[in-house]
């Protein structure tokens, strides 16, 4: 549905996006994620139709960004990041200014369709001016949707909500990408967890990693991270635990405790149990658990930064 | 054509709910009444007729202040909020967006203008046997066509620019040049006074429309200055996808 080649944005000289490839299937729901500055506004800006790229290729529905804008234009639906509204028209107007802009037929019938799929019916007339930011964002999200969009590019769009109203939104993008093509920006990885089918992680303007979450966190793991608790002094046991099969590492986490990090494939947890028993202590915990995203998260735009600042010393 | 229309509409709504609207309609009646007012004072004691000029020459005048107050947001503004960004991802071409403000701007100042008719029809009633009607239509042709272009002028600034203040000030500039650019020259009778004056919008207006001639060519003239601004303001809208 969504297919992007090569694409590059420069803004004057600061290269934005460096390079851009994925493909985004229909009827796909995929996370965006990056940290600040990565490129994904950009490329959501790119997409929705606002920015021309500098050069690559990109199309919508087989449709060419820029030769048929306004035919992909009618077919996305799109929420910006800073979810601009006017602030001196009602809730209800402004959406129907918007459906109108579309030519939508029927246009008051979608607008309290989309406001009652947000959850907003009741302050249909109220003026935009008095909203919270929650309820901004979700009639950003109502805007975004009112035309009944095939694709739908979401920047952001649980920034800044309650808990309860993350879980309203998060709920809205789950129903409506059952049959629509949603792609998402966060920085929340437990929402791509949720709700995505794929993940992209972009760091500078590069596509990192593209991968469906539970995949990229065993991929990325390097096997199974065992936590170790006894009831006395852990130290003399690493020297142990280092010679189990498997195992890649081990780290200290405070006196009684340690974190190993085995290859997949291998289980060393019985091993593991009984140095700690031969040793004459208590094993009070012993259990595997998986990295989470966040820390795969950091590692790889660590790696990714380092890899960087080799290429640039090299080249310097 | 739709959406000119949905976005004009937009746009008056929006000057309808902000005081810069009333504050322009009202300080235009102020202005106009009290010159109105003063003249007719001075008719009375020299017992001769006043024409409608003296109300309709100060009206063009006054457009040089007014029209950027009214026009100064309209791109800059939704530029500054961020809602640039919804409209120009919306199915609408640039310059349906760029035409759709402008003629926004000229229906608020049609509408301003209607107003100041009430002026000459007092007039009318005061004087035997009736106002020169002829200078009133062709005044009042000339002060629309001029208003129209003014506005243009003012749409093209505010796309040009991401600050309202400073578009207001770049098109009270401009307007104030383009209504005296040929004065310094025709004082000191030097050369290209001819393109100056040709450039000259006040050269198009006194001597023709406010002395109740309407010539085509003054005609074409606001006309394609219109057209013209539209188009650089199309063109600087663009441009500012490409930043
Ligand atoms: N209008 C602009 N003019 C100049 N540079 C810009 C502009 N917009 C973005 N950039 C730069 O482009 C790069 C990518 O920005 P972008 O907004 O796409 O990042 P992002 O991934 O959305 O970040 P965040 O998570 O903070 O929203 C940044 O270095 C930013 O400074
Ligand atoms: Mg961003």
């Amino acid at each position: 549905m969504i297919e992007v080649a090569g694409l590059s944005k420069d803004y004057g000289t600061r290269r934005a996006l460096d390079g851009l490839n994925f493909n985004i299937h229909k009827g796909e729901i995929v996370g965006f994620l990056g940290p600040n500055g990565a490129g994904k506004t950009t490329t959501m800006r790119i997409l929705a139709g606002y920015l021309p790229p500098t050069s690559g290729i990109a199309t919508i529905d087989g449709k060419d960004l820029i030769k048929d804008s306004l035919a992909i234009r009618r077919i996305t639906g799109y929420l910006p990041e800073t979810v601009p509204l006017y602030n001196d028209m009602s809730i209800r107007g402004y959406l129907s200014y918007m459906g109108k802009l579309r030519h939508l037929k029927k246009v008051d019938d979608l607008v309290d369709e989309a406001l009652t799929r947000v959850d907003l019916s009741d302050r249909a007339d109220g003026y935009i001016g008095n909203l919270s930011k929650g309820m901004r964002q979700r009639v950003g999200f109502a805007q975004a949707i009112l035309h009944d969009p095939e694709v739908l590019l979401l920047d952001e769009p649980t920034i800044g909500l309650d808990p309860s109203q993350i879980h309203e939104i998060r709920n809205l993008i789950k129903e409506y990408g059952k049959q629509k093509t949603i792609l998402f920006s966060t920085h929340i990885l437990s929402e791509v967890q949720q709700l995505c089918d794929r993940v992209l992680i972009i760091n500078k303007g590069r596509i990192l990693v593209e991968d469906s979450p539970e995949q990229l966190q065993m991929r990325l793991s390097g096997g199974r991270n065992v936590v170790i608790r006894v009831n006395g002094n852990i130290a003399p046991l690493m020297n142990a635990f280092k010679k189990v099969k498997g195992v890649t590492g081990v780290t200290p986490v405070g006196d009684n405790a340690a974190q190993v990090i085995v290859q997949p494939d291998f289980e060393a947890r019985p091993e593991i149990a009984r140095i700690v028993l031969k040793e004459g202590l208590d094993l009070i915990e012993l259990r595997g658990a998986d990295l989470s995203l966040e820390q795969i998260f950091i590692q790889l735009t660590a790696e990714d930064k380092s890899s960087a600042s080799t290429t640039s010393t090299r080249l310097e | 054509m739709r959406n000119i229309w949905t976005i004009s509409k937009r746009e008056i709504e929006h000057y309808l709910a902000s005081p810069v609207a009333y504050l322009a309609a009202f300080a235009l009646m102020l202005i106009i009444g009290l010159i109105f007012f003063t003249n007719i004072q001075v008719a009375f004691l020299y017992t001769s007729a006043p024409s409608p000029e003296f109300i309709i020459a100060p009206i063009a005048f006054l457009l040089i202040f007014l029209v950027p107050a009214i026009t100064m947001g309209s791109i800059a503004d939704e530029y500054k909020t961020g809602t640039l960004e919804t409209i120009m991802t919306a199915p609408i071409r640039d310059w349906e967006l760029i035409i759709g403000k402008w003629l926004g701007g000229v229906f608020f100042f049609s509408a301003l203008l209607l107003f100041t008719w009430v002026f000459p029809l007092i007039l009318n009633q005061f004087i035997d046997p009736g106002i020169d009607q002829g200078i009133l239509v062709s005044g009042y042709l000339g002060v629309f066509l001029l208003m129209a272009a003014f506005v243009s002028i003012g749409i093209f600034t505010s796309s040009l620019l991401n600050n309202s203040i400073a578009s207001y000030f770049l098109t009270f500039a401009i307007l104030l040049l383009l209504w005296m650019i040929s004065a310094p020259s025709q004082a000191a009778m030097t050369a290209g006074n001819e393109i100056l004056k040709y450039l000259d919008f006040s050269e198009h207006f006194y001597p023709t429309f406010l002395s109740g001639v309407i010539d085509l060519k003054d005609v074409v003239f606001y006309l394609s200055a219109t057209g013209v601004m539209l188009f650089l303001g199309t063109a600087s809208l663009e441009a500012r996808r490409w930043k």
